[in-house]
């Protein structure tokens, strides 16, 4: 049993609120650079370039890329042998994000009672956590902060097991069609394909913190991603949807076994500004 | 299409003349409001009361901030989605607003507003919100203050960018510029 400090782990999400809001991956970077090769609309090439721009800017002055700071979604991967001590995780988690949000000069965008008051909790709080038990005596967070424009345009499409392929391939390019300039595209596409309605849309955002570009380690859903990929970016919606040849940068799917009565397919957006950072305690 | 360098509040000469497609640089005033400060706007026109600030012949941006650091006029400020506004919109150009700055498309209603109404909605870069600060020279909350980062702000910008999205004659950079661009 190896003991972690509940205190450590507080500090340990104030720091990737603030690394995530302020800094974009290489990845994410080198994908965008790599974009603004491809395009072909002269106002899409140039809105990558502005976007590359204001990435090197928000992280030489420590300034959030994106006004949404978002909703802090934190993935905890918890190594079955790790024991928290002085204090239970949940509150230490919270209070990362409390502590993070006011450090960093980032946007509180929580609100209380969604449908009524919709008064703002003024510290970002509380997140969202996804918490998974794993062999070992780590853990692992992974911090995201998700922007409401994309998080809106989310959809959960409960298809028939005879749509196959296909369905999940139209189902995947009619929301983007939809979401059209909205979810600030270039997108990555997080898809959760099996499983049941609420693990399709965990699997679905977890697929947006695999290192952009990488494909599927399942040759089958490689493949779908691929296919995927490229009847987006026939779209033409391109960069912040003012038409081009780059609407994605990358298709993600994560996929389970499922009912043989179901194939859930859950599509989760993810903004140009794709935003995580993780650590391993 | 046009490049220009254009003075917010935008004169009626100019704003005719806009059109879709253009890029301008827009230095002036204008003020922002979101989801809340449109709902509260909505609410006091429909009560007959008179506004906290005068929306006639002005600009909106669709806009909440990131809190400014100490010495800084203001955090990352970049545009937020504007169909959430749509149905707001309409009611607010009745009153006189002239342009709107946001990202993504309006809907059917608010592009036939503008049309009646003689104004234009304007593009910015989403997720620019460090970039687009640097454009900011002064930043006042006017109204709203308990709304916090949704309040309503008196901005003076100077080369701030945008791209015309729709214009008064029905001009349409969305649709204009997605159908170049789809391959089936």
């Amino acid at each position: 049993m190896r003991e972690i400090k509940a205190q450590d782990i507080a500090q340990a999400v104030a720091r990737l609120a603030q690394k995530a809001n302020y800094e974009l991956g290489e990845d994410v970077l080198s994908a965008l650079s790599k974009a603004r090769e491809q395009e072909i609309s002269p106002i899409g090439c140039d809105a990558l370039g502005r976007l590359i721009e204001n990435a090197r800017l928000a992280k030489e002055e420590s300034l959030p890329l994106c006004q949404d700071c978002g909703a802090a979604v934190v993935f905890l991967d918890i190594g079955q042998d790790v024991h928290i001590t002085g204090g239970d995780l949940y509150s230490a988690v919270t209070e990362g994000v409390r502590q993070g949000y006011a450090e960093g000069y980032l946007r509180k965008s929580m609100v209380a009672q969604p449908f009524s008051k919709r008064v703002n909790t003024g510290d970002n709080t509380p997140p969202v956590i996804h918490a998974e038990i794993v062999p070992g005596d780590r853990l692992k967070i992974a911090f995201m902060p998700k922007g409401g424009g994309a998080e809106n345009t989310s959809r959960l499409v409960m298809l028939k097991p005879g749509a196959g392929e296909q369905g999940i391939i139209d189902a995947v390019v009619s929301a983007a069609r939809e979401a059209g300039g909205n979810p600030c595209p270039p997108l990555i596409i997080g898809l959760g394909i099996g499983a049941t309605a609420e693990k399709a849309m965990v699997m679905a955002k977890r697929a947006l913190l695999r290192p952009l570009g990488w494909p599927s380690s399942d040759p089958e859903a490689a493949r779908l991603e691929k296919k995927i990929l490229e009847r987006v970016n026939a779209l033409g919606i391109g960069p912040l949807g003012m038409g081009g040849a780059v609407t994605a940068l990358a298709v993600h799917a994560e996929v389970r076994p499922c009912h043989f009565a179901s194939l859930p397919l859950a599509i989760n957006l993810q903004c140009h500004s794709a935003r995580h950072a993780e650590v391993v305690l | 299409m046009a490049i220009w360098n254009i003075t917010s509040p935008i004169e009626e000469n100019i704003l005719k003349k806009l059109r879709a497609g253009d890029s301008i640089s827009i230095s002036g005033v204008v003020y922002t409001a979101r989801d809340a400060a449109h709902k509260r706007i909505a609410e006091a026109l429909k009560a007959g009361e008179t506004l906290p600030f005068n929306l006639k012949g002005q600009t909106l941006y669709y806009m909440g901030p990131t809190p400014a650091r100490p010495g800084r006029v203001i955090g990352s400020c970049g545009p937020t989605t504007s169909g959430r506004m749509d149905s707001f919109t309409p009611a607010l150009l009745a009153t006189g607003l002239s342009a709107m700055i946001g990202k993504g498309e309006r809907s059917t209603e608010v592009k036939e507003a503008i049309k009646k109404q003689r104004a234009v909605y304007l593009v910015t870069y989403g997720g620019a919100g460090a970039l687009l600060a640097k454009t900011v020279k002064r930043a006042e909350v006017v109204a709203y203050p308990e709304l916090g980062a949704e309040a309503v702000m008196r901005l003076e910008i100077e080369d701030f960018p945008v791209i015309v999205a729709n214009d008064m004659r029905g001009g349409d950079l969305f649709k204009q510029q997605i159908a170049k661009y789809r391959r089936w």
